[in-house]
């Protein structure tokens, strides 16, 4: 079987019906169990004291946020290429998730770095393209909103995504190539040197496991959503033109 | 409860902050989801 058959939205609400009590299950075993250790079994940090504890939710939170919109490009990208309606609507449902996981991002970068920075914001070129990748959620969000035939606003939609995955490279490798402002390097690395202690490594990898777990079993969710609110639609407009 | 020293406030705010954002999203979702299946199987 070719994997596009998967994309079948029959096939789809079926296996995505299989898979999500796990999804949501792991995600859960996952972010509770590595928030629980990271919280209460691990010591603090000796310069940033009992703050190293917002890691397990700023760098997975962080994280999600920006591969959210690779996921929003590869979907779109696989709808620009193959006009699958469901890799469309794996994009649509993306988008919140992606949004509110900057948010948390924001949110507890914000609250991490008013007491180690002294501000709770500063135009570093991190921060900044974070927050511009913030505002791409929301206008693509507003995209799919406004345009009231679907392919239209999946094609329009599409083309936004692209552009994004601009900022969402620039976000993730900011850090790396942009060596001003104040946000501190990765968290984790490949080159051991780089890495955090082993005492907050490990809860810190849970912690990320589960948040992918959860955005996955989010996006699975609301995707099966948006093919039935399709079916409904579809089943209005039959009923009306009989 | 461990012990936070001078920074509780923070690591409490971030955490409460982010578990209401998250609670929040996971609720609206779940509860989209079960309105979208109600409208398909009526």
């Amino acid at each position: 079987m070719s994997i596009w058959e998967y994309a079948n939205p029959v096939r789809f609400m079926g296996w995505t019906g299989r898979l999500l009590p796990w999804l949501w299950g792991g995600a859960a075993l996952l972010v509770v169990g590595g928030l629980v250790w990271g919280f209460f079994f691990t010591p603090d940090d000796f310069r940033m004291g009992s703050t190293v504890k917002i890691i397990y939710l700023h760098v997975p939170s962080a994280l999600m946020a920006i591969n959210g919109w690779f996921v929003m490009v590869v979907a779109s990208l696989i709808w620009l290429i193959r006009r699958h309606h469901v890799s469309a609507l794996v994009a649509r449902a993306a988008a919140p998730v992606g949004a509110v996981m900057t948010v948390v991002g924001l949110v507890t970068g914000a609250v991490w770095g008013q007491p180690m920075w002294g501000t709770w914001w500063v135009w570093d070129p991190r921060l900044t393209s974070f927050f511009v990748l913030f505002l791409f959620y929301l206008g693509y969000i507003a995209l799919w909103q406004a345009i009231e035939d679907p392919d239209a606003a999946a094609d329009l939609t599409s083309v936004l995504a692209l552009v994004g995955g601009v900022f969402a490279i620039l976000s993730r490798y900011a850090v790396l190539f942009w060596n001003q402002g104040l946000h501190q390097g990765a968290t984790l690395s490949l080159d051991a040197e780089e890495n955090i202690a082993d005492v907050f490594w490990l809860p810190l990898v849970t912690t990320m496991a589960g948040f992918g777990l959860l955005f996955l079993a989010l996006v699975l969710t609301r995707a099966r959503m948006h093919v039935r609110l399709r079916r409904a639609r579809a089943r209005m407009l039959r009923t009306r033109v009989a | 409860m461990p012990e936070l020293g001078k920074y509780a406030a923070e690591v409490l705010l971030a955490y409460g902050a982010s578990g209401a954002i998250l609670g929040a999203l996971i609720a609206v979702t779940l509860w989209q989801a079960r309105a979208a299946k109600r409208d398909e199987e009526r």
